[in-house]
């Protein structure tokens, strides 16, 4: 292999901090500054600060774009006001998972969309590709942006440290754009991938250095600390956030990993509308559940799930729980037996009973 | 920079081994190998009793990342293993050479020990 690995603009910040880096997507990517569980832990008590660089942007530009958006995706995009965000899978047609994004709106004709990284140009093209006759514009500005995710309970009020954005006045999946740490051009939403309260920061590549070190320093006395790509792993499956990849996938569609609620069969038409709605009404032959262990062994990805002596499903994301200090996890199992109570993950040629959850373990 | 102890022997694979004046040894994995590992959760460890040749894995040392196998580095019957790492297993990665240790051995060749390598040795590879 001679793939040569993407950096983010913070990667000499990365470097100073003693950050191990690794492959990811393509990128060369902070796993871990201190450690995993200790970043973890910050982020559900203090603060922690995520570099999201790798994460892919879009801008939808055009008269049509909100009836094209309303076309590809299955939530219902021209709905949303200027100023507030929404989170939506792309689907195929067969039902099938594009992408999972967040789609922000600018103005009644311009929206950003964030993507994947392993996705971005997959993304693009596809959207590309759907364009038709609409008067509407994909442009790809994955290089332009760079994105900071600050979280945890005293996000905000370091937050406020650098920036003069009436933070308070921001909503849920509501955002503004304007200066933080100096950097003009910043769009900062209350959203986030961690279970825990704060913001994603949109800036311009040029200014992440600035501003991450401004947030860094202005956080430091708050408990703020920098956090890998392992803490946001593992933050995210504790609140039973997705992962493209993991229960999210080109087979495995939004109804069968419990995303119903994303997909908006009140639109008459949407890419993926006919097999989703087969798949709601008639049931989806397998689903995906949240899992916890009373061990401490992790089942991990591709790890056995049997009903009895018959394999029923297979572990599509697992780790240690640190909230809980214990393994949790999630897997996707067929019809009938979603709701077991006899259900075992085989881990190494060790049978070990899980316990369905149906809530996220963190909310 | 990891610590690697003149006194302990070790394999490529990051195992220490300390011959004990009984005829005994003890074993754990070294600094760098927890330090590669990240935060320790879980260590699955033999029964008193069970015999490894050389090479053979004996147990597995589980972080949040990632399971990985342990090799015993000598011929050898287990004749006590750690059972604190049971409640502690984050003892591996802060006493890595110390309340961490895994296994205490009765060698069945005490010639293998020699073949390891020395802390010069070990520096070395890393």
């Amino acid at each position: 292999m001679s793939e040569t690995l993407a950096r983010t603009p913070l990667y000499d910040l990365h470097a100073e901090l003693g950050a191990r880096l690794v492959p990811f997507a393509g990128w060369e990517m902070p796993v871990q500054y201190t450690g995993i569980i200790e970043e973890h832990m910050a982020v559900r008590k203090a603060a922690g600060l995520f570099d999201v660089s790798h994460m892919g942007e879009a801008r939808i530009r055009g008269r049509d774009a909100a009836a094209f958006l309303d076309r590809i995706m299955t939530n219902e995009l021209s709905t949303l006001k200027p100023g507030a965000a929404r989170y939506t899978l792309m689907c195929q047609p067969d039902g099938g998972c594009v992408d999972d994004l967040i789609v922000y709106r600018f103005t009644e004709t311009e929206f950003l969309i964030c993507l994947n990284a392993s996705n971005a140009q997959k993304d693009i093209a596809w959207m590309r590709s759907l364009i038709g006759t609409a008067k509407v514009e994909v442009l790809d500005e994955c290089a332009a942006w760079a994105q900071l995710a600050i979280q945890g309970p005293r996000a905000e009020q370091i937050l406020a440290l650098t920036t003069a954005l009436p933070l308070a006045s921001i909503r849920r999946f509501g955002f503004l754009v304007g200066e933080v740490a100096g950097a003009s051009g910043c769009v900062v939403s209350r959203t986030g991938y961690t279970g825990s309260a704060g913001f994603e920061i949109y800036l311009p590549a040029a200014s992440a250095t600035k501003v991450a070190r401004a947030l860094l320093a202005a956080g430091k006395p708050h408990g703020l600390i920098p956090a890998g790509l392992g803490a946001r792993d593992s933050l995210r499956l504790e609140a039973g956030y997705p992962l493209y990849g993991h229960e999210i996938s080109e087979r495995i569609s939004p109804i069968q990993a419990g995303l119903g609620w994303t997909v908006k069969f009140t639109k008459a038409q949407f890419v993926g509308r006919e097999a989703l709605r087969r798949q709601a009404e008639g049931g989806p032959p397998s689903s995906v559940v949240m899992f916890s262990l009373a061990d401490r062994r992790i089942a991990r990805q591709g790890a056995i799930i049997f009903a009895g002596d018959t394999a029923v499903g297979e572990v599509l994301s697992g780790t240690l729980s640190p909230v809980l200090n214990k393994p949790i996890g999630t897997a996707l199992v067929a019809a009938g037996f979603t709701g077991s109570s006899e259900l075992t993950v085989d881990i190494r040629g060790t049978r070990l009973p899980l316990q369905v959850s149906v809530e996220p373990f963190v909310k | 920079m990891s610590q690697v102890p003149a006194n302990l022997r070790y394999t490529k694979e990051h195992e220490w081994i300390r011959l004990e004046a009984d005829g005994t040894a003890t074993i754990g994995i070294t600094d760098h190998a927890q330090a590669a590992l990240g935060d320790v959760t879980f260590v699955d460890l033999p029964k008193v009793g069970k015999s490894f040749a050389a090479g053979e894995v004996f147990g597995t040392v589980e972080s949040v990342k990632a399971a990985s196998d342990l090799y015993c580095p000598v011929s050898a019957e287990i004749v006590e293993a750690n059972t604190g790492l049971n409640d502690s297993p984050d003892l591996v990665n802060r006493e890595p050479y110390g309340g961490a240790w895994m296994i205490r051995v009765k060698l069945k060749n005490p010639a293998e020990a020699a073949q390891l390598l020395d802390a010069a040795a070990y520096s070395a590879s890393l």
